[in-house]
This record gives C-alpha cells, structure tokens and sequence, in this order.
C-alpha cells in the first residue's frame, strides 16, 4: 500500500516521537534551533529536518529575530485531531459506564459472600 | 502524556501511526475487572454501550481459543467482531486478533492491560492495526458513533416534546 508521505497532515507529522518531542520543547515557549539540538542530543541536520515537516503542516512558525531563526508552536492543527479522536473516546466512555454498573454489583455480591 | 489520575475518563491515545490505546480506571480490584472482561454473561451487560443489544459473546478462553461478540444497534443493524486468543495471563494481560466483520481484511492485534492500585484498577487496550488506513478506519468508525448517539438524543428529545 502507498503511504501518504508524513507531511502531508499534523496528524501524521505528531505521530514522530522526536517531534512530539520538539513540540513539547517549544510548548514551554519559543526557540532557537541550536537550543533544541541541545536538549534533544540529536544533529542539526536532523532537527533541522524535523522542523521542516512541523512547519509544512503549519504546527511550528518560525520567525528571524537579528541572526536568529526562533521557532514556536502554533497548536492550531492539533485541534482536529483532538476533535477526531474525542468522538472515538466518547463511544469507549459510553462502554465504560456500563462497566462501571457492572462491576458495582459484582462487588456488591462478593462482599455478601465475604459477610457470610 | 498519559493521565493516570482517578478520573473516570477514557484516555486516548495515538502511540504510533499503526496504534490506539485506551486506558481507563475502575473502581474495583482487577479479578473482577478481568471476569466482566471474559464472562459472556458479563460481556453481554456491557460490550455494546446502551447503543444496542449483545446478540452474541462468545468466549474460547484459551490460546487459540476464538471469540465473537455481535450486537444489533437500535437501527437494527448487525456490528460483529471475532478473532482468536494469543496469550492468556489471567487477571492481568490478554492477547487477541481482532477482525471487524465489516472490514475483514483488516485484523489488528489487541492487548489488553490490567493494573491494579489501592483496590482500583487501570486497564490499558492497545490495538495494533495492519496500517495506517486501518487504524484511522477504526476512529473514523468511532465518529460513527458518537454522530448517531447524538441523533437518538436529538431524536429522543424530539419525542418528548411532540407528546407534550
């Protein structure tokens, strides 16, 4: 099967756990690129690579600030995911809450059993 | 990421491009939580929500064993599920193949976790998917849904109000 290439969507792009891992970074505020290079231990090719795909899909804005290049989340694009896999969530929930009466009564009955 | 404080909500996840992963706290130890898991007569009371009725739940509870589970939503349609058991460490892992009978080339792998914590107890379902589409597949489906639980509410609403 033919896979979508990972930039075409947030969705995809987040599903990367490096870039989890610069979202993260940059959710505490922005950055320049030789910080996150830093605190993730990894080349700058590879960040720099990393950043490119958060940029395409519109999760990280760069802007230049004299010489420096800082970047920024902009969480925007989650939010589709967020709504997508809330619906998803939500059908679980409703199985749950059925759990959650059933296991009421068998606990209720064990500790009959217990009494006895 | 993930959230294991005593809410009583669902968490979802997206571990990987393949994977879903729910977890879920209980409040009751996880023998109990396993028996309502692999109790038919159990699994009946549960599985399908208050969407619709259980038609089926059949449990082979052994390696290799096979299960069922159907139900037939309140519109009247059949949803069914089947797959076979791979591991089996009672009360606390369960490993099983899972095909959605509406998309039977597309089985995934679950396991399913139990943990417990001061007489509470977490169960973690990883569903490992064939691809990317398939996992998506199994979201959207979950869109589903949530989109006809709210037009039986909708509905629901609007019965009431007509025989007022």
């Amino acid at each position: 099967m033919a896979r979508a290439a990972t930039t075409t969507d947030a969705f995809n792009a987040v599903a990367e756990p490096t870039r989890r891992r610069i979202l993260d970074l940059l959710a505490r505020g922005e950055r320049p690129v030789h910080e996150l290079v830093e605190r993730l231990g990894l080349a700058q090719p590879q960040v720099s690579k990393h950043l490119r795909v958060l940029r395409e899909v519109g999760l990280v804005e760069a802007r230049e600030d004299g010489r420096r290049r800082l970047y920024r989340l902009n969480a925007q694009p989650l939010r589709g995911i967020h709504d997508w896999v809330k619906r998803y969530q939500r059908s679980w929930e409703a199985r749950f809450l059925a759990l959650d009466e059933v296991l009421t009564e068998m606990k209720g009955k064990e500790d009959d059993d217990d009494g006895e | 990421m993930t959230t294991m404080a005593s809410s009583r909500t669902a968490v979802v996840t997206l571990p990987s491009d393949t994977q879903i992963q729910v977890t879920r706290e209980f409040a009751a130890p996880k023998h109990l939580v396993y028996k309502a898991w692999t109790t038919p007569e159990l699994i009946r009371r549960w599985w399908s929500a208050k969407r619709g009725e259980v038609t089926v739940a059949e449990v082979d509870l052994k390696p290799g064993g096979r299960w069922r589970y159907a139900m037939t939503t309140k519109k009247g349609f059949e949803v069914a599920f089947h797959g076979e058991y791979r591991e089996i460490v009672p009360n606390e892992r369960l490993v099983y193949t899972e095909v959605y009978e509406g998309a039977p080339d597309a089985p995934a792998v679950t396991t399913v976790s139990f943990a417990e914590r001061d007489g509470r107890t977490t169960v973690t379902i990883l569903g490992d998917h064939a691809s990317k589409a398939a996992r998506d597949a199994v979201i959207a489906s979950g869109m589903e849904n949530g989109l006809q639980d709210a037009l039986d509410l909708l509905e629901e609403a609007a019965v009431a109000l007509a025989s007022r």
